[in-house]
């Protein structure tokens, strides 16, 4: 292990499958002990990637290290120390709690493997299922059963694919609440989400898109590069008022939330200009800052007209 | 760290074990297959049918014809459950297929005898199934020529068939009661080692990529080589536990003879459960899914059944059958293990079939690890 203090160091890299360009020059530094969010549309990439910093695919261009170990080189170092929870639950159904954490520990060769179990068994609170077939668990306890898995043999990075995608929000928050408690302890997490409020939990996001790296760095700092401007509006009859905002220009989102509207654009000129045709004192309008959720669609949408 | 280590092989053999354990069905098949091939081939397929239907339309009563009938039902192919009246009722009789054969016996069947005519002694056959009429034809022609000698005597000892120019003599070696179980029951042991082991292999890993655990063991450091041996341990175990059922139940049920040594007979089974295993893996890699897995299975099962001498004799094919069939290690095991049995060959008699199976075992075993994807690329 390379003193560095970047658990993961890559630039340009590029996968292909086939004529399709599946992640497009992707330069990305992550540092020890940080949370990082990926986030991006179904299909950006985002799995491709981290399977490229896992080992599991050698990137067709592009150089880096992944924990001091060069990712197109060094893949069995790689696969050593780090922690890698695939988006579908990927351990046997047939096995009980307990057989699974034993066989990944033995194929990993962890020293004192029973203890090593006993001991992630007990800090997912999975002591009392341990005899259950992994098959029986409902989403939660999976995932649990994964999360312990792949920390079993004390990776210095956790690589996480989706991992609460269809589970309850209490799971998801204590989830979380693990992740940084072991962040805390010095453990790496790259972590891809659809949730808004899991990305704003991390301490740096990246966002993707078609393959490409749009956005990256701490909450403020996405925002405030998404140059995005935001109304909010409440009174009656929402639907009208949206209809009458679409399609004018500098409008590029109209969003209702329950009971009020956002509306946004990256001009503020000229969305305040459209703002002002259609306000009227039926409606309390007022000046927001733009939420996560606006940025990244903003993104989306730019990332649409440049790459699709 | 690139190298084999045991503790890896060892995790893969004991997770292998756990799960055949837990899944009855797959545990059943391993035994219930050779048990149920051994009472279906052992006991129910005889390549010697006996006790055929025959209907009799017999219009001489004379003592020649009740000894010839006589010689006939003893013989034990005929079982004579009808008389047929007329010719009419004869055929309708063959094509309902209540009978396999009709023996006519002519009105002056004596009387040209005794003339010494040679008389016409017209026996038909079903012969859609030739299997089932050949051995019985041929009976009736060793039957033919000497079934009267006792009633020809005195001055019609005259009639007596003459012996041809030749005395021909033959030994059947080996199996001289032509017993069907002699041939069948070993054959069942690469018959049944073949469709287990190869669906079951290529089963094992496919359902491994099918539910997406195969990119978790990816994601480890267990390496390709221990994956696969993995496997293949546990079940070479299995196939050795079929074959010693097999076995005992060609001793116990099908006195089959065991002239070989059995020791060698075990030892030669590992380079062919081992490439059969092979196969199986090498299925797995190319198939996308359990299905397809089982479904290419098969493919290689059937000519394993009828191209390798298990049902048809290998020789009766023609050449580019015994040239596919050659490929195949059944036909190879087959040979190995009838001649051990009945035969009591001992290595350097069965050599020339080991060299095609070590053959087979290295190219289909290159052929899978070369295909067995490390990464996901």
């Amino acid at each position: 292990m390379s003193g560095s203090a970047y658990a993961i160091d890559v630039t340009g890299v590029t996968k292909r499958f086939g004529d399709k360009t599946v992640v497009n020059a992707i330069d990305l530094r992550v540092q020890r002990g940080e949370i990082y969010g990926f986030l991006g549309p179904n299909g950006s990439g985002k799995t491709t990637f981290i399977r490229m910093l896992c080992g599991l695919l050698t990137p067709d261009a592009g150089t880096g290290t992944c924990l001091g170990y060069d990712v197109r080189t060094q893949q069995a170092d790689i696969k050593r120390h780090v922690g890698y929870m695939t988006q579908k639950f990927s351990y046997y159904e047939d096995l009980t709690l307990r057989e699974n954490l034993d066989f990944i520990a033995r194929l990993y060769d962890v020293p004192d493997r029973r203890a090593a179990v006993q001991r992630s068994l007990e800090r997912l609170g999975l002591v009392n299922r341990s005899h259950q077939l992994a098959g029986e668990l409902s989403g939660g306890w999976k995932q649990r059963l994964a999360l312990a898995a792949c920390l079993i043999h004390s990776p210095q990075l956790l690589l996480l694919d989706e991992p609460t995608a269809g589970v309850d929000p209490k799971a998801r928050r204590e989830f979380w609440d693990e992740i940084h408690r072991l962040a805390d302890e010095g453990l790496t997490v790259l972590i891809t989400t659809h949730y808004m409020d899991e990305a704003e939990r991390c301490h740096r996001l990246a966002y993707l898109a078609y393959g490409n790296l749009l956005a990256h760095g701490t909450l403020a700092d996405v925002l405030a590069n998404g140059r995005l401007t935001t109304w909010t509006v409440t009174g009656p009859e929402l639907i009208t008022l949206a209809a009458a905002l679409r399609g004018r220009a500098g409008v590029e989102q109209v969003v209702a939330f329950g009971t009020t509207l956002h509306v946004s654009g990256r001009d503020a000129a000229k969305l305040d200009a459209a703002v002002s045709a259609v306000r009227s004192p039926r409606h309390a309008w007022k000046k927001t800052s733009s939420s996560l959720e606006d940025v990244f669609i903003s993104l989306m949408d730019q990332a649409k007209d440049n790459f699709a | 760290m690139r190298r084999f280590t045991f503790h890896r092989l060892w995790a893969m053999v004991l997770k292998e074990f756990i799960q055949m354990k837990r899944d009855r069905l797959t545990f059943g098949m391993m035994v219930g297959i050779p048990l149920m091939q051994l009472m279906l081939f052992g006991f129910a397929i005889n390549s010697d049918p006996k006790h055929l239907p025959t209907a009799l339309r017999i219009a001489d009563h004379g003592p020649f014809a009740r000894t010839l009938v006589a010689a006939l039902r003893t013989s034990g192919y005929f079982n004579l459950v009808t008389e047929a009246a007329t010719e009419a009722e004869a055929r309708r009789l063959l094509r309902l297929g209540d009978v396999q054969f009709v023996i006519n016996i002519p009105e002056d069947f004596s009387r040209q005898l005794l003339r010494g005519e040679r008389p016409t002694l017209l026996i038909e056959a079903d012969a859609t199934d030739p299997a089932a009429t050949g051995p019985a034809i041929s009976a009736v022609r060793a039957i033919s020529d000497h079934v009267l000698d006792r009633d020809l005597v005195g001055p019609l000892a005259r009639l007596r068939a003459k012996a041809g120019p030749i005395d021909f003599q033959i030994h059947a070696h080996y199996n001289p009661e032509n017993l069907t179980p002699y041939n069948v029951v070993p054959g069942l042991m690469g018959v049944v080692l073949t469709m287990t082991m190869v669906v079951i292999t290529a089963l094992a890993i496919t359902r491994e990529r099918e539910r997406g655990t195969m990119e978790n063991l990816l994601a480890t450091p267990v390496r390709p080589f221990e994956v696969m041996l993995g496997k293949i341990i546990p079940y070479i175990i299995v196939g050795y536990l079929q074959l010693t059922l097999i076995l005992l139940a060609a001793r116990v049920l099908f006195d089959v003879p065991m002239v070989g040594s059995l020791a060698l007979i075990y030892a030669v089974s590992l380079l062919f459960i081992a490439a059969n295993l092979a196969m199986g893996i090498t299925f797995s890699t190319l198939a996308k899914n359990q299905l397809q897995a089982v479904q290419m299975a098969f493919f290689f099962f059937l000519p394993s059944i009828l191209l390798s001498g298990f049902m048809f004799p290998f020789r009766g094919m023609p050449e580019w059958a015994q040239w596919v069939g050659s490929i195949l290690p059944n036909t190879h095991f087959l040979r190995i293990v009838r001649g051990i049995l009945l035969k009591g060959n001992g290595l350097a008699e069965i050599a020339p079939a080991l060299w095609p199976l070590l053959a087979f075992l290295v190219v289909a075993m290159a052929v899978g690890v070369k295909r067995y994807r490390q990464t996901l690329d």
